[in-house]
């Protein structure tokens, strides 16, 4: 793999690009791969990533119905942030965090990494506690955050109307070495990586069925044929159940819409993340000018990536009201992803009922700022049989009690 | 926008007029029963893509739970029905075979 760096940028300019390589390959699968990962989103590939790059097991495909990262990691609204509560939830999360400040470098393939500062709105007196006390809970967890006055507030984002009517603003929780990352370079950024170690990223097939013998895995079918594998990872999101099905098992996850939108672009107004939990939706703005806006999940199972009206209107009136700016915005683009909802609103990573099997899923509203340490974890999962990071994800925790209380997806009031 | 005729009130409701209630027609579990049965009852679903039965209540009107049939693919909906069964009623069966020759109620 050629590196990318200014010296290949002033080399390529001097022979009219033509030296540029393809980023990764599109190989013809082989008849047996050590790993098998299905989904090349952004937690499969980071997956086979630190498979390689930590543990050595480089013979490794991943197989991709559509195209690589064209699910939900190109549809979230790109927020990084690991201001949790619980434990669990704060180390994945900061690991991943942590992990995107030096993506570019490692990956050499810039992700475009903007630790821009994200706030959590407080606007009742219920959630001022909360924050203060998730505020106390990150200092003994490492994690940098602190609970904000609204004139700070008023001073970081100074579209914000402090004074509202309905939701005046109490405080936030600021952490400032959250932000956001392109969510696409993130994926090609891993498949480049992974392609170069020698991987296989096979686009365009489909995991049709799943063989097992004596209880253990042997190999996938795919509309390009069967493939066999030693272990093998399902990290599909929305179709988590899907694939459980085909595997054999049952997980404990509904399949919803979320929603996102962006506005036509605008000159530069905000430089922070804002999410504002009570009234429901959150708003950026991207290097090209964009307001990007999200909100609340729809509430029955949807495989359609298409969302209901009303959900978008509440999300944008909420935001109206709180950046009184935006009210005469242009909307440019407006979609849906499917996303994985579990019983505790927290994910799975874990070892299946399926020997050899390892399920990666459940990341509901929240998973784009956890691939890097998702991948880590899942890769570790995979190589070792064991992960510090992902013990308490693991999916048996439902028949045993041992829920992470947390609505760990968005920080948003479900 | 999904839209469902209430089988109690009659009213034509569109989904702002109504609440989702998951999953239909789960077996419950109650004392006595296994940690595995709970689980299954709690949270374990099949999530199905494709032709699926579930609660909706017309919170904005009569305030009853009723339940629908629904495809999740498409968000087609076969037909409603009422909500104190333990199965879909023939004539909803009849309604998604004539569309889904393939489908089989398991």
């Amino acid at each position: 793999m050629r590196r990318y760096s200014a010296f290949a940028i002033a080399r390529e300019a001097a022979r009219h690009h033509l030296g540029w390589e393809r980023a990764w390959r599109s190989p013809t699968p082989k008849a047996h791969y050590d790993v098998i990962i299905v989904g090349a989103g952004g937690h499969g590939l980071a997956t086979a990533y630190y498979l390689g790059k930590n543990h050595g097991i480089r013979n490794v495909a991943v197989i991709e119905k559509g195209w690589l990262g064209g699910g939900n990691t190109g549809r979230n609204t790109t927020i990084i942030r690991s201001n949790y509560l619980q434990d669990p939830s704060a180390a994945i999360y900061e690991k991943a965090r942590s992990l995107y400040e030096t993506l570019s470098q490692d990956l050499n393939y810039n992700i475009m990494f903007s630790p821009r500062g994200v706030m959590m709105l407080a606007q009742t007196q219920h959630e001022i506690r909360g924050y203060q006390r998730t505020a106390h809970a990150n200092a003994l967890q490492g994690v940098a955050t602190e609970f904000i006055s609204p004139r700070r507030v008023k001073e970081l984002c100074p579209i914000i109307n402090i004074d509202g009517p309905r939701y005046p603003v109490l405080g936030a929780l600021w952490q400032a070495r959250g932000g956001t990352a392109r969510h696409d370079a993130v994926a090609w950024g891993y498949a480049r990586a992974c392609s170069d170690m020698g991987m296989d990223i096979i686009q365009q097939t489909e995991v049709t069925g799943v063989r097992r013998e004596g209880g253990r895995v042997v190999g996938v079918d795919t509309t390009k044929g069967y493939i066999g594998c030693g272990k093998l990872g399902i990290v599909v999101a929305g179709h988590s159940g899907v694939m459980a099905e085909r595997a054999g098992f049952r997980l404990p996850i509904e399949s919803v819409a979320l929603q996102a939108l962006v506005s036509e672009p605008i000159k530069p107004v905000m430089d922070v993340v804002v999410m504002a939990n009570t009234v429901h939706g959150y708003m950026s703005q991207s290097d090209k000018g964009e307001m990007v806006i999200g909100g609340g999940a729809d509430g029955f199972n949807n495989y359609t990536q298409r969302g209901s009206f009303h959900h978008v209107e509440e999300t944008v009136r909420a935001l109206v009201e709180t950046f009184p700016i935006i009210s005469r915005l242009k909307m440019l683009r407006w979609w849906g992803g499917i996303v994985d909802m579990t019983g505790d609103r927290s994910p799975i990573i874990s070892k299946t009922p399926v020997e050899g099997i390892f399920v990666n899923c459940g990341w509901g509203t929240g998973g784009f700022k956890a691939i890097p340490g998702s991948g880590w974890a899942m890769a570790e999962l995979m190589a070792k049989g064991h992960s510090p990071l992902a013990e308490e994800f693991s999916m048996t925790r439902f028949r045993e009690g041992k829920f992470i209380d947390e609505s760990v997806a968005a920080g948003v009031a479900h | 926008m999904l839209t469902f005729t209430c089988p109690y009130c009659g009213v034509t409701a569109c989904e702002a007029e109504l609440s989702p209630g998951g999953e239909a027609h789960l077996k419950r579990f109650g004392p006595g029963s296994t940690d595995e049965q709970f689980e299954d009852y709690l949270f374990l679903r099949p999530n199905v893509k494709g032709v699926h039965f579930e609660r909706w209540r017309h919170a904005m009107g009569c305030g009853k739970w009723f339940l629908a049939a629904r495809d999740t693919a498409t968000l087609e909906v076969f037909g409603t029905y009422k909500a104190q069964t333990t199965e879909p009623p023939a004539d909803i069966v009849a309604a998604i075979r004539a569309k889904r020759p393939d489908w089989s109620l398991t």
